[in-house]
């Protein structure tokens, strides 16, 4: 008995640590590559907004032709930090310059999708809170203190983490409950704000690897050639092995 | 003067010529012949025989793809991430060839895993197969060390820190440690340097030796003969006309076809990873190795590649004794190279799982379980299952998942160290051996 109970000990032991762990949660980032409007207007948020201070130091503007976007679109609306189409993108600004607003050099993003996820992105982005303590004036709630300010905060409006403290009816323990509310509205609805960072992360996850919607429709036809190849390969194999008894 | 005296290749039709030129030169018809047309096989091959020539494949695979990486790949510090990332953004194809290679690299250890399991539960490692199967443990080392060097040339922070952790289990070892960890990276840390060396080694050492070794296991394998799922010898029953074995067929025609079969659904599984799943969801690329090496910056979790992780697990589950890591890092190689021991640890009368006797199935049953169980292990943070109640007597605050990693390396290593005992109780009641394969 003792024994049975100890085993089940063992089998419980692991939900009773994941409910101890208090893990972000990440909100589902609407990522579709196919939508070209929305990759374009991901891109025009990521050269005006991100790469005032960020690098994409792998991306090429060139590139972007893969949005449905001619190499004229791309020079009068996106080219800001160089006139050279062929270059990859570069902020105006100074790394050390940001070092010594920051603290930090501000990451590189071509890769970021592929390092952080899109999730992790999407709520990061809508995280932000105001908080007089941090350096910044922000913080976040997925990533404490950020050295990040919430550069957003014109479009989204300026969020406050509210603290709400419960006490366990049967434990007496105080249980932290807390959530993001808008304190100051910005120009954009919260829906709107949510559509708004959900194309710039869709732009960040076909930047971290251009080719992927290239790879998926010749992954199609390598499958259906490859499944012939099975086939035949089968087919070639009963023929031969028929005489063996 | 020998030229002239061979009989003319026949059956080759309008290239009949060209061949008999070439066969009075070199020995054509004699290996074409010795390893194809006229090796005897068995004929009862089942499903676990692809994985020999699916592993070969995939040697092949790594070394086509990884020459078309070599021509653009950059092998320095400064230069080595974004590189990589050229390849797969600005090389035509670049990024097909990359993915193939970092999918190749799993593939590689998943078919020799499953290649393994079938010497294994065959007894394809038992006389007179000796040298063949420390052959395999042979390319088995030689694949972990071009796995790991290769792991670093992305340059970034799983490689850089992947590599820290390993080239330091060496610096573990008493007296000889820290010079040797220095030696191996060139450096006191791992750096520009340690990936120029890496590079060599991974582009041109390894694999000579790894064609080397492989060539050397086929040899040893046409030598002595393949094994078969009733781990009988073949050889033992000749056809008094032919001189061949009765359930022998000529390896051409019929399992070229059919290991052509076998790659073709090989390759739509391997095709469905590169094309559809290149990460793996994190198991074939790691989401920390698309940041750059940071020598300053450790990241929070080192996991080494899922193909490593139940040796890993073994690494974590021993303790520090005298302030040294240096036991933990013993019981991993020993875990490894125990491999080498096998043929002379198996006393049983029978080769195969068919008809061992039921100590010897529980023991590798359990050896299975607790194979895959550490490696499950070794790809997550020791508290994935919690710790136990402080109050408990001797394992009370110890991580649960440590505990079971200590309990999974004694049933790992009992199933060798066990294996002369169990396997000589087992005699009485092993099922006898059929005179011809079951077919």
């Amino acid at each position: 008995m003792k024994k049975t109970l100890a085993v089940l000990l063992l089998a419980l032991a692991p939900a009773l640590a994941a409910a101890q762990e208090e893990a972000v949660r990440l909100d589902h980032a609407p990522v579709d590559l196919g939508n070209k409007a929305s990759l374009q207007h991901g891109a025009a948020i990521f050269v005006n907004r991100c790469l005032n201070c960020h690098t994409a130091s792998l991306m090429r503007y060139q590139r972007l032709q893969d949005l449905d976007l001619t190499e004229d679109e791309i020079k009068k609306n996106l080219l800001f930090t160089t006139d050279k189409i062929g270059d990859t993108m570069s902020p105006p600004v100074d790394p050390s310059i940001s070092k010594a607003a920051f603290g930090v050099v501000p990451p590189d993003l071509s890769l970021v999708a592929r390092s952080r996820s899109a999730d992790w992105l999407y709520t990061y982005l809508r995280s932000f809170y105001r908080d007089p303590k941090a350096n910044s004036g922000w913080n976040n709630t997925v990533f404490h203190n950020v050295a990040m300010p919430n550069v957003l905060y014109e479009e989204q409006g300026e969020q406050a983490l509210q603290v709400t403290e419960k006490m366990n009816d049967i434990t007496g323990d105080k249980i932290e409950t807390s959530k993001l509310v808008i304190e100051k509205p910005g120009t954009m609805t919260p829906v709107e704000y949510d559509r708004y960072v959900g194309d710039l992360v869709n732009y960040l996850v076909y930047m971290s690897e251009p080719a992927q919607e290239e790879r998926k429709l010749w992954g199609i036809v390598v499958l259906f050639v490859l499944a012939a190849f099975a086939v035949l390969a089968y087919l070639l194999k009963r023929e031969y092995w028929k005489d063996v008894r | 003067m020998a030229a002239t005296e061979k009989t003319p290749v026949t059956g080759a039709g309008p290239f009949n010529g060209v061949l008999t030129w070439i066969d009075q030169r070199f020995p054509l018809m004699a290996l074409w012949k010795e390893h194809l047309s006229e090796y005897y096989a068995p004929k009862n091959f089942n499903f676990w025989y692809y994985f020999g020539s699916l592993a070969l494949l995939v040697l092949v695979i790594q070394i086509v793809s990884g020459i078309f990486l070599t021509m653009n790949y950059k092998p320095d510090a400064h230069e080595a991430f974004a590189s990589v990332e050229y390849i797969m953004r600005d090389v035509p194809g670049g990024w097909v060839i990359r993915y193939i290679h970092s999918t190749g690299a799993s593939f590689f250890f998943i078919t020799v895993y499953l290649h393994m399991v079938r010497g294994l539960i065959y007894g394809s490692y038992r006389r007179p197969r000796e040298l063949l199967w420390i052959f395999g443990v042979v390319i088995y080392l030689a694949l972990m060390g071009e796995a790991f060097f290769g792991y670093l040339l992305p340059w970034g922070q799983m490689s850089y820190w992947g590599a820290q952790v390993i080239v330091n289990l060496f610096g573990t070892i008493p007296f000889i440690g820290e010079p040797l960890a220095i030696w191996i990276r060139g450096d006191y840390n791992v750096s520009d340097a340690t990936l120029n060396r890496f590079f060599a080694l991974h582009v041109a050492a390894i694999p000579l030796v790894l064609v080397g070794l492989v060539a050397a296991h086929i040899m040893a394998l046409h030598e002595v003969g393949s094994n078969n799922p009733d781990g009988i010898e073949i050889k033992k029953n000749l056809d008094p006309r032919t001189g061949t074995p009765v359930d022998g067929i000529p390896f051409h025609p019929y399992y070229t076809v059919k290991d052509l079969f076998g790659t073709a659904i090989f390759l739509i599984v391997f095709a469905a990873v590169v094309f559809f799943l290149p990460e793996m969801g994190g198991f074939f690329l790691e989401a920390n190795n698309f940041i750059p090496a940071d020598s300053l910056k450790t990241p929070l979790e080192i996991a080494p590649v899922w193909y490593f992780t139940p040796y890993y697990a073994m690494l974590r589950a021993v303790p520090p004794m005298f302030n040294s890591q240096f036991p933990g890092v013993l019981i991993m190689g020993c875990a490894v190279l125990i491999y080498f021991a096998l043929p002379w640890l198996d006393r049983g009368r029978v080769k195969s799982i068919r008809y061992r006797g039921p100590r010897w199935k529980i023991a590798f049953a359990a050896f299975a379980v607790s194979f895959c169980v550490l490696a499950y292990f070794g790809v997550h943070p020791t508290n994935v299952w919690g710790a136990f109640p402080k109050q408990w007597p001797v394992v009370g605050g110890d991580y649960v998942a440590v505990w079971f990693a200590r309990l999974l390396t004694i049933v790992y290593f009992f199933f060798f160290l066990g294996m002369p005992w169990y396997t000589a109780r087992d005699r009485a009641q092993e099922k006898p051996e059929p005179q011809r394969v079951t077919w």
